[in-house]
């Protein structure tokens, strides 16, 4: 016999649940976790290690750096003395709660204030997979142009905090900040946003200082 | 390529509801999904012909329903689906809206032989 069988499941709650328990394994050891995304080429690793200097001797900061292939990245977060581990998703697009939650006892979590992860440079899937962090961040570069919100709108609903990068680069590229802001607005009502050029420092430390308020009033 | 984890969790979400009905087959998927949940049902139709092979829902048809997004507007109340370079209220032209739709990603129901 034939029959239909309701289900209404999420078909992510099964990342969602192992996202909770990254979370809860956060929250025991007292450490504040944010998961950085961006497009590939973004700046996302110059900004976390510019942000560390801006935290220097501030808050303990760890790194988890998610990457396709390849360590470079966590190579340049640990010369710059941070506990540091690398995730190689073996193709995959993004970081998943798995993933993270294998990685979770490389880092001396009990010794640290606040763990920075590095998603996979991707602009389409990350936001859709939880991964337990205290807060999902995205960095938008203005080379990327402004068009960008209108374009991925999936990853500017899955953020709370989002960083304008490189805006010493405004003089020489065509981008209507109206216009990008508009559009973020729209899609994620008051969404807290920073202006900032690693290269320059501008707008690091008002980023910075929020972070700590943040992981302080956790 | 993440459309693989995503058809691994629908056929795991099928095979656990069917059992549970004590199901001998499944025959059918009814799958939603939004258009702002950043996945592609073509992909997923072909990885489900690889990896159902060999369970009780290896004949399954997938049913996808596409749902289109849907903003609503805080000022009007107006509910449209937007262009695609602008977001506001063609009604009152108002910045001041809300998605309300077309974030789905669900497992919906399934048919299958007792």
């Amino acid at each position: 016999m034939s029959q239909k069988i309701s289900v209404v499941e999420n078909i992510l709650s099964a990342n969602d649940q192992i996202a909770q328990k990254n979370r809860a394994a956060f929250d025991q050891a007292g450490v504040f976790a944010i998961n950085i995304m961006a497009s590939p080429g973004a700046g996302k690793t110059t900004f976390i290690l510019k942000t560390m200097e801006a935290l220097q001797g501030r808050l303990r900061l760890g790194v988890i750096e998610g990457d396709v292939a390849g360590s470079i990245d966590a190579e340049k977060a640990a010369a710059a003395g941070l506990p540091a581990v690398q995730i190689n998703t073996g193709g995959d697009c993004h970081l998943d709660a798995v993933m993270l939650s294998n990685a979770l006892p490389a880092l001396p979590l009990d010794q640290l204030d606040l763990v920075i992860v590095e998603n996979v440079g991707n602009l389409i899937c990350p936001a859709s997979f939880a991964l337990g962090t205290h807060l999902n961040v995205l960095i938008a570069s203005i080379p990327e142009g402004d068009d960008k919100p209108y374009k991925y709108p999936g990853m500017y609903r899955g953020v709370q905090a989002l960083i304008i990068s490189k805006i010493d680069l405004l003089p020489y590229v065509t981008f209507d900040m109206d216009y990008f802001r508009r559009g973020v607005e729209m899609l994620n009502p008051g969404l807290v946003t920073f202006p900032v050029s690693a290269k320059t420092g501008e707008g690091m430390q008002a980023w910075a200082d929020w972070l700590v308020e943040k992981v302080h009033s956790k | 390529m993440h459309e693989l984890s995503i058809t691994q969790n629908i056929l795991e979400i099928a095979l656990r509801h069917a059992e549970q009905a004590g199901a001998r087959e499944i025959k059918g998927i009814d799958i939603l999904i939004g258009r702002y949940s950043s996945f592609v049902d073509d992909s997923i139709q072909f990885y489900w012909d690889i990896i159902a092979k060999g369970t009780i829902a290896e004949n399954a048809v997938l049913h996808f329903q596409r749902v289109p997004v849907e903003f609503t507007c805080q000022d009007c109340g107006a509910v449209y689906e937007p262009q695609e370079d602008d977001f506001a209220c063609p009604r009152c032209l108002s910045p001041r809206v809300r998605v309300t739709r077309g974030e789905e990603l669900r497992v919906e129901s399934i048919e299958v032989e007792t």
